[in-house]
């Protein structure tokens, strides 16, 4: 067995044996850290019920949905920022401040105008992926070869054949990345936001198990969101290095 | 043999006028606006919009407010909710935070990249945990460090050095062969070596993950103060909302994208003085 392999089986092993111990020794308040037994059965529980996969449909969905929409108008406004050197550096400032914040603070302002459904989770999805999408098309779009930018002006095309035949396959790299990043922090805005004010979806039943102090249902939950998230990004990563060796080909 | 060029003075001055004819004539000149500043412009010329557009209804006050309450929002925060005392609370805890993550990212960024087969083991798992939505471990975190400080330092720390553990490893290991080969040719001690070529050269990459250490702690640390309300500036949002105060609301978010913006400023200067040329 290599020694790679190794490492991780046996540091896992210490971190759920360390848990286990951490559980039986009551050294914190017995429920807040039950043992594996009791999360693997809630785990179980939960993934049979299907109470449970109606709100991971909803949460899936507004991910989704959010995820499209931030990818559409983080591309174009990146497209028109990154062509126009002058517009891209008028609003870079802001875009850049607005990238920093965290997006759950406009939750209020998105309820007040879009109401507790599902929309306005999806909505604060999009606020949150739109930005790293937005940063990395104009990022990408200064590594656009000028030659190739003359070649489409010299045939007179459009703005729209230019943005698809020149802008488009040169931005496939950077658009990737920023997918990446922005389905992460698309994943987490949703989520936070069906914490704070919701009516269904994951977020919206871990605060229920938190509030009913079912905590090894709460585990259950976000352990099941992590494993979600991180194949996600798993996913996300292994298109992007795809992509890599095909350009590299 | 070509003639040799003449240089008498009529020669000269007929060829220089028939290369100035040649030319083409230079541009007009155009009001050279500096981009921040017409970004600016356009941001007031929005703010100007708005206040319009909320002040004859045609957008709901609720949603949007005036500009101008806006302002005068700030002010009364300021006077009467404790605006800049929850401004300092946001700010130690996120300074206290990145602190910390960025020290212990470093060192550990630099061991994994130190032990390779370490470094490679624990890869995909960071990797995983970069994006992962940590925040939602919250519950845990408030029992183990209690309904405070604590808990949002924690927060703000785990999700701040994961960026700089993955960013200062790949810095380290991303660090060109022939600068290396320079300093084995030149005979430098392993110490040498790293603190007048590797580190160096990996400062760019570090900043790289420092910038996201930043963005990171701070999303998170804003947004766990918004959720749990405990002190800071999240808090003073999500309380206005509560009293349906919404111009304070937006004042309060308005001071928010300022700190996250300084945050940002501060790194880009420091970058700047510190980044080798």
């Amino acid at each position: 067995m290599s020694t790679r392999l190794t490492i991780q089986l046996s540091t896992l092993a210490a971190i759920l044996i360390g848990w286990e111990v951490l559980a039986r020794s009551g050294l914190f308040y017995a429920e807040v850290t039950p043992s594996l037994l009791a999360i693997g059965s809630a785990l179980a529980g939960q993934l049979l019920s299907s109470a449970f996969w109606g709100h991971a449909a909803v949460t899936i969905a507004e991910i989704l949905v959010g995820f499209a929409v931030a990818v559409v108008l983080g591309v174009s406004v990146g497209i028109v920022l990154g062509a126009n050197r002058y517009a891209g550096r008028m609003f870079e400032p802001y875009i850049n401040a607005l990238a920093t914040t965290p997006k759950i603070i406009f939750l209020p302002i998105v309820l007040l105008a879009a109401g507790i459904g599902p929309e306005s989770k999806a909505v604060l999805g999009a606020l949150s992926g739109f930005f790293p999408i937005v940063l990395n098309t104009m990022a990408g779009m200064l590594q656009v070869r000028p030659v190739h930018v003359r070649v489409a002006q010299s045939f007179n095309a459009s703005a729209w054949q230019t943005t698809r035949m020149v802008y488009l396959p040169s931005l496939v790299g950077p658009i990737i990345t920023g997918m990446r990043l922005g389905l992460g922090v698309a994943i987490i805005g949703v989520l936070l936001g069906e914490i704070k004010l919701s009516d269904r979806g994951l977020g919206f039943l871990a605060r229920s198990f938190y509030d009913a102090f079912r905590v090894a249902d709460l585990y259950a939950v976000l352990l099941f969101v992590f494993c979600a998230a991180a194949a996600a990004n798993v996913l996300m990563s292994s298109v992007e290095r795809r992509f890599q060796s095909w350009r590299q080909a | 043999m070509p003639p040799a060029l003449s240089r008498d003075s009529d020669t000269v001055a007929a060829t220089e006028s028939t290369v100035r004819a040649t030319r083409p004539a230079p541009a007009p000149r155009v009001l050279q606006v500096p981009p921040a500043v017409a970004g600016f412009a356009c941001i007031l010329a929005l703010a100007g919009v708005l206040e319009y557009l909320v002040s004859v209804q045609a957008i709901s006050p609720f949603v949007v407010p005036k500009p101008s309450d806006i302002v005068s929002a700030v002010v009364r925060l300021a006077a009467e909710e404790g605006l800049f005392s929850a401004l300092l609370v946001t700010l130690g805890t996120a300074a206290s935070s990145i602190a910390l993550a960025i020290v212990t990212g470093v060192v550990a960024g630099y061991l994994l990249y130190r032990y390779p087969v370490w470094g490679s083991a624990y890869e995909p798992w960071l990797a995983a945990l970069f994006s992962a939505p940590l925040i939602l471990l919250y519950p845990l975190f408030l029992v183990v460090f209690g309904r405070g400080f604590g808990t949002v330092v924690a927060i703000g720390f785990m999700t701040g050095t994961i960026p700089v553990i993955i960013g200062t490893r790949a810095a380290l290991r991303d660090v060109p062969e022939t600068l290396r080969n320079v300093g084995r040719s030149f005979n430098a001690t392993p110490r040498q070596a790293f603190w007048m070529i590797d580190f160096p050269a990996a400062v760019p990459m570090m900043f790289a993950g420092i910038r996201l250490c930043i963005i990171y702690a701070l999303v998170n640390i804003i947004g766990l103060e918004f959720l749990v309300d405990f002190g800071g500036l999240g808090r003073l949002v999500s309380e206005m909302y509560d009293r349906f105060d919404i111009p304070g609301m937006y004042a309060a978010i308005l001071f928010i994208i300022l700190l996250s913006g300084s945050f940002l400023w501060v790194l880009g200067a420091i970058e700047r003085r510190v980044r080798p040329e």
